[in-house]
């Protein structure tokens, strides 16, 4: 074989080709960007509310590893949306969880409401669990309801739960920190259970350290 | 060029919306058919953002096709459907984040139909901008209707529902295999004996016509 190939219509075409590509893709990503964080903001503004019935606002407040409440709200840690009132009083908080299910992780959004230690409200944020069976977990209105007014009191000093957040056999639930299991979606059902109990010891004593930070946040409001 | 038969304009578009279907005949891209055809709307927006890349990288092959040389060919083409494919990716998550999620990563990878290589490859490298877009927009609809076609009957026996609305009595209940993965092998199974049966009987209808 010759090398008499000339190379220069393949450079001018792939050089070309890639670099108008490239434009374009720059272009349409810095024209779609805004919508879509719009979007996102009001899904998550969305789910927020869901989750704390009753708030009128909310503001996201970012933990660091150690459970340190970190000013800037950029940075990354655990996010954690606190939700006001209309006169701006602190509600609750929406605290976002994620424990590995059936198919794949479920991502959560739980309420918590300090003043009753109650979580009052759970969302499936994203979840791939068998259609029908494991996706109960976002239909099924007698597991929903387990955590409209889930019992999460915590210890004097403040640093656990006093009673740790059970899943138990379907309709075996005598307390009000235990958790109805669903029939047919018994792995899923036991890991929204297990997520939320793991992340409620982690944080809820974080987020009673830090109330008055929180609470504070409603008062000057971002608008 | 000479075909045996010279190509009309409605012929490029209808060839494959039936007689090339690229799912029914051709049972190309057979991935994306699967996989999100569980719902009439996942289906159809999943067909038409396929259909959108298609007429784009068609289209682009066409126009730039004396610029290409014959070597670099499938790199070029490959990213130019990539370009496409991004700008959908981005445009139905601007549109809306529910959908963005229910299709998942099923969108990037229009990038690997093998519909949208072949007809560059096969068509569009070959043709004027015209027939390109003709042929990219026949395919993409018969695309699209097949994948309707197995979404709407999907959902239906799946769920009860069409886009979503319970058009199913209450007493229906669902058959939740319509819907998981087995569903669409089911369903595909079934229409391409339905379509296979009707094409046999109407052959057999014209050469009794033509015997005549």
């Amino acid at each position: 074989m010759t090398a008499s190939i000339d190379a220069w219509p393949m450079y001018r075409a792939l050089v070309g080709i890639g670099v108008g590509c490239g434009l374009l893709i720059a272009l349409v990503y810095v024209g779609t960007l805004p919508h879509i964080e719009r979007q996102r903001a009001a899904a998550l503004e969305q789910a927020v509310f869901a989750v704390l019935p009753g708030s009128a606002s909310r503001r996201t407040f970012v933990f660091d590893a150690a459970g340190t409440l970190v000013a800037d709200t950029g940075s990354d840690g655990s996010r954690v949306h606190a939700g006001y009132d209309a006169a701006g009083r602190l509600l609750g908080v929406a605290i976002e969880a994620e424990g590995m299910g059936y198919a794949d992780t479920i991502e959560i959004l739980y309420g918590y409401v300090p003043a009753d230690e109650r979580i009052v409200g759970l969302r499936v944020l994203a979840s791939k669990e068998t259609p029908g069976l494991g996706d109960k977990i976002e239909t099924d209105e007698r597991y929903r309801a387990n955590f409209e007014a889930l019992d999460v009191r915590l210890d004097a000093a403040g640093e656990a739960l006093v009673n740790p957040i059970a899943v138990v056999k379907p309709g075996t639930k005598s307390n009000a920190w235990e958790i109805d299991g669903i029939t047919g979606a018994t792995i899923s059902a036991q890991a929204v259970g297990n997520t939320v109990a793991a992340s409620a010891a982690r944080w809820l004593p974080a987020v009673r350290r830090n109330r008055e930070a929180l609470a504070a946040g409603g008062q000057h409001d971002e608008s | 060029m000479t075909n045996p038969e010279t190509p009309s304009s409605t012929n490029e578009f209808m060839k494959g919306l039936w007689r090339e279907n690229p799912v029914f005949v051709q049972v190309l891209g057979m991935c994306p058919v699967l996989a999100v055809s569980n719902t009439a709307m996942n289906a159809l927006a999943m067909g038409l953002a396929t259909a959108f890349v298609l007429l784009m990288s068609n289209l682009l092959v066409s126009l730039l096709r004396d610029f290409i040389p014959r070597q670099v060919r499938i790199a070029s083409y490959i990213l130019i459907i990539a370009t496409f494919v991004t700008l959908t990716d981005y445009a139905i998550e601007a549109i809306s984040l529910d959908l963005h999620k229910a299709l998942g990563a099923f969108i990037s990878l229009i990038v690997a139909n093998c519909l949208i290589l072949g007809r560059a490859e096969a068509f569009a490298s070959k043709n004027g901008v015209g027939n390109a877009a003709l042929d990219a927009l026949g395919m993409g609809a018969g695309f699209t209707l097949a994948l309707f076609c197995l979404g709407a009957v999907r959902e239906l026996l799946g769920a009860g529902s069409l886009f979503g609305f319970a058009v199913l009595p209450g007493g229906f209940e669902p058959w939740i295999v319509m819907i998981l993965p087995s569903g669409g092998f089911f369903t595909l199974a079934f229409w391409l004996i339905a379509i296979r049966i009707f094409e046999r009987r109407r052959e057999r209808r014209q050469t009794a016509e033509a015997l005549q």
